[in-house]
C-alpha cells in the first residue's frame, strides 16, 4: 500500500467522525495555546519590569546614609546615630568632594537630594498632596531619566540664587491645573510660593508608587523654605557610562570612606544602591517569575496531554473492532498502524498549529496591562509535546490492537 | 487429483486454563476439494465457529496442521498471513462486519486496496463484484442505509472481490429474514455454479440443503460427513430457491 493510500484512509477515518475529530483538535489547540500564551505573558511582564527599572535612570548610583539603629537620618543629626557614634550624615561637602575629577574620574554628575514628605501643593483653591518633594541640582533630571514634557528644567543659576521655581510631575499638574498649561503659574508648596517652570514627561507608576506624583525644586530653595539646612537624604551619582558604574562605585566608596573616616573593612555609615546591580537582581526575580509561569504552563500542557491521551485511547479502543475487520480482510499491520499514526499526526498537527495561531493572535493584545511577548522556544515545545503525546498515545493502542489476532479484535466490544 | 483447497489434520483448539479449560475442537480432520460447497452444522458450542475462525486464519489452533492450497498456515509469519487472508480467503460474517460510514463501494474496494491494486482496477472490480450480488444500484450507500440482506450481499461482494480460492461464511443468514436469506443463498449458489469453493456454517437445514456436502459437528468432533451432490456438479438447489 502506498503512503498516499494510507493518507487517504487516515483522512477518511477522521472525516468519518467529524465531531470527535473536532473535539480532539480543540483539546490540543487549547493546551498548546495556553502554554504559549502563559509563557508570552511571563516574558512580557518580565520585560515591562525591566523597562520600568531602566526608566528610573541608567548608570546611576544612589548614596544614602546608613545607621545601624535603622531609620532614615532625618533632621535629628548624629545624636540619633546608635552604636556607631562616629557615623556621619551625608553633606553637601561630600557631594562636592565627589565631583573631584582626579579622585573620581568615572563620575559624570553628582546631584545632592533632600526629600520633603508629602507637601500640600495648592493653586487657586485646588489642593493636592504630592507624594514626593525633591530638592536637588539640575543634573538630577538627566541622571534619573526625568525629561520635561513642557517648559524647562531649572538651571544652575536658579540653584545659586535659590530661586523658588519648581518642576512638577504629570499627576500634580493634572490635579491642580487639569488641561491648562501650568508653566509660568504660581503654586504654593506647603505654604511657600513657587513658580512652575516645567512639567515632567509621564513616567508611569512603578511598584505601586506613582513616579509622576512628584515636585522637584532647587536644593537651596527647598532647604531655605521647607526642610531647613540639615543633612542630605541622598546623593545621586551618574557614572560616565554603563561600563563605568563599577569603577564609579569604587571611587565613590574611596572618597566617602576617607571623608567619613571609615577604616578599610569597617562598616560604612552610608550605602550605595547601584542601578545596574538592582537591574540584575530584578532580572533574576523576574526570571524566577517566568519559571513559575512556565511551570504553570507545563502543568497545563500536561493536563492537555492527558486529555489528548484519553481521547486517543478511547478513539482507538472504540475502533478495535474496525481494526479486526480490516485485519480479517487482509490488512497488513503496517497499513493499520500507518493509518492510525497518520490520523493522530493530522489531529495533533491541526490542533497544534491552530493553537499556535490562536496564541499568536492572542499575544497581539495586551492582557491586564501587559503586552505578551511570543517566545519561539515555547512554540516549539508546546507543538512538540502535543504532537509527541498524540503520536505515542494514538500509536501505542493502535499497535496493540493491530497485533491482536483478528478474532480477538473482532470480539472486542 | 489436485491437492485439496483446504486440508486440516488433528485440529485441536482449547480455551482457558486448568479447571476452566474448554476443548472447543478435539482433533478435527477435514479435506475440502476445489469447487466443493460444504455446510458445517452443529448446535451452539459444537465448535463450528471456532473451526471457521481457524479456517479463515482469524484464530490459531492449539495444535494440528492446516494447509491452504498446500501451504502450511502455521508456518507463515504475520505479514504472509495478512497476504493469505487478503488473496486466498474471503470471509463472510454473521454480523456482516462492514466498516461503518464507508460506502458499499469503498467497503468492497478495501481488500483490493490492502492487496496493493491500483485505483482504476480496484473500482471496476469492486463494481463488478457488487453487480454480481445484485447491488449495482446501491454502490454509494453506507451500511446503515442498507437492509440486512443488502449489507450481507455487500459483505459477500467484499469476500469474493479478490477472487479467493476459498469463500468462508459464518452463519451468513443467521441475522436475516427469509427473503434476504433467499437472496444471499442465491448468490452463493451462483458462485458455486461458477466453480468457487464455499464453506459455510449454519444450523438451519434449509440452508444446509443448498450445499453439496454436509458436515455435522458435535462437541468438537465430526460425527457425520454426508455428500448431497458431486463435487464437480451443480449445487442441489431446492425448489423454493429455483422458483
Amino acid at each position: 500500500m502506498s503512503p498516499y493510500e494510507i493518507l487517504r484512509f487516515a483522512m477518511r477515518g477522521l472525516l468519518a467522525n467529524k465531531l470527535r475529530s473536532a473535539l480532539t483538535t480543540l483539546g490540543i489547540l487549547i493546551g498548546v495555546a495556553a502554554v504559549i500564551m502563559l509563557v508570552a505573558v511571563g516574558e512580557g511582564s518580565s520585560r515591562s519590569i525591566q523597562q520600568n527599572i531602566q526608566r528610573l535612570g541608567a548608570n546611576t548610583l544612589t548614596i544614602s546614609p546608613s545607621f545601624a539603629g535603622g531609620g532614615r537620618g532625618g533632621m535629628g543629626g548624629p545624636q540619633q546615630a546608635g552604636p556607631r557614634t562616629q557615623a556621619r550624615e551625608l553633606t553637601l561637602a561630600d557631594a562636592r568632594a565627589l565631583t573631584d575629577r582626579s579622585l573620581a574620574p568615572s563620575v559624570r554628575s553628582v546631584s545632592p537630594v533632600v526629600n520633603g514628605t508629602a507637601p500640600a501643593v495648592t493653586y487657586a483653591g485646588a489642593s493636592h498632596t504630592a507624594g514626593q518633594l525633591v530638592g536637588t541640582y539640575p543634573s538630577y533630571f538627566e541622571a534619573t531619566n526625568k525629561p520635561v514634557a513642557r517648559g524647562t528644567y531649572f538651571f544652575d543659576d536658579d540653584v545659586l540664587a535659590a530661586r523658588k521655581v519648581v518642576v512638577i510631575g504629570q499627576t500634580v499638574a493634572g490635579e491642580l491645573f487639569g488641561a491648562r498649561d501650568p508653566v509660568g503659574e504660581q503654586v504654593s508648596v506647603a505654604g511657600v510660593p513657587f513658580t512652575v517652570v516645567g512639567v515632567l514627561k509621564e513616567a508611569g507608576s512603578t511598584g505601586g508608587q506613582d513616579a509622576d506624583d512628584v515636585v522637584i525644586a532647587p536644593l537651596p530653595a527647598v532647604q531655605q523654605s521647607l526642610t531647613g539646612f540639615g543633612p542630605l537624604d541622598s546623593i545621586v551619582v551618574q557614572a560616565s557610562g554603563a561600563a563605568a558604574t563599577e569603577a564609579a562605585q569604587a571611587e565613590v566608596t574611596a572618597v566617602l570612606n576617607q571623608r567619613h573616616g571609615v577604616a578599610a573593612g569597617g562598616a560604612a555609615d552610608y550605602r550605595i544602591l547601584n542601578q545596574a546591580t538592582l537591574q540584575e537582581t530584578v532580572s533574576e526575580a523576574t526570571g524566577t517569575f517566568t519559571v513559575l509561569l512556565a511551570a504553570v504552563a507545563a502543568i497545563s500542557l500536561l493536563v492537555g496531554g492527558i486529555g489528548i491521551t484519553n481521547i486517543m485511547l478511547v478513539t482507538v479502543t472504540e475502533r478495535t473492532r474496525e481494526i479486526g475487520i480490516r485485519k480479517a480482510i487482509g490488512a497488513p499491520r503496517g497499513a493499520i498502524l500507518g493509518q492510525f499514526l497518520l490520523e493522530a499526526t493530522l489531529l495533533s498537527l491541526a490542533g497544534g498549529l491552530s493553537g499556535v495561531l490562536v496564541a499568536y493572535v492572542g499575544t497581539r493584545f495586551a492582557i491586564a496591562g501587559i503586552q505578551p511577548v511570543l517566545v519561539p522556544s515555547s512554540v516549539a515545545l508546546a507543538l512538540g509535546v502535543s504532537a509527541g503525546i498524540g503520536l505515542f498515545f494514538g500509536g501505542y493502542p493502535a499497535n496493540r490492537a493491530a497485533k491482536l489476532r483478528p478474532i480477538q479484535a473482532l470480539r472486542h466490544e | 487429483m489436485t491437492a485439496p483447497v483446504l486440508s486440516v489434520r488433528r485440529l485441536v483448539k482449547e480455551y482457558g486454563e486448568g479447571d476452566a479449560k474448554v476443548r472447543a475442537l478435539r482433533g478435527v480432520d477435514l479435506d475440502v476439494e476445489r469447487g466443493d460447497y460444504v455446510a458445517v452444522m452443529g448446535a451452539s458450542g459444537s465448535g463450528k465457529s471456532t473451526l471457521m475462525n481457524i479456517l479463515g486464519c482469524l484464530d490459531v489452533p492449539t495444535s494440528g496442521r492446516y494447509l491452504i492450497d498446500g501451504a502450511d498456515v502455521g508456518e507463515l509469519d504475520e505479514h504472509r498471513l495478512a497476504v493469505l487472508r487478503n488473496r486466498r480467503v474471503g470471509f463472510v460474517f454473521q454480523s456482516f462486519n462492514l466498516i461503518p460510514r464507508m460506502s458499499a463501494l469503498a467497503n468492497v474496494e478495501l481488500p483490493l486496496a490492502y492487496g496493493g491494486i491500483g485505483r482504476a482496477e480496484r473500482r471496476s472490480r469492486a463494481l463488478a463484484a457488487l453487480e454480481r450480488v445484485g447491488l449495482a444500484d446501491r454502490v454509494h450507500h453506507e451500511p446503515n442505509q442498507l437492509s440486512g440482506g443488502q449489507q450481507q450481499r455487500v459483505a459477500v461482494a467484499r469476500a469474493l472481490v479478490t477472487a479467493p480460492a476459498l469463500l468462508l461464511a459464518d452463519e451468513p443468514t443467521g441475522n436475516l429474514d427469509t427473503a434476504s436469506t433467499r437472496d444471499v443463498l442465491r448468490v452463493l449458489d451462483e458462485l458455486s455454479v461458477s466453480g468457487r469453493t464455499i464453506v459455510l456454517i449454519t444450523h438451519e437445514n434449509d440452508v444446509a440443503a443448498h450445499a453439496k456436502r454436509v458436515i455435522r459437528l458435535v462437541d468438537g468432533e465430526i460425527v457425520e460427513d454426508r455428500r448431497q451432490a458431486p463435487v464437480d456438479g451443480p449445487p442441489p438447489r431446492p425448489a423454493e430457491a429455483a422458483a
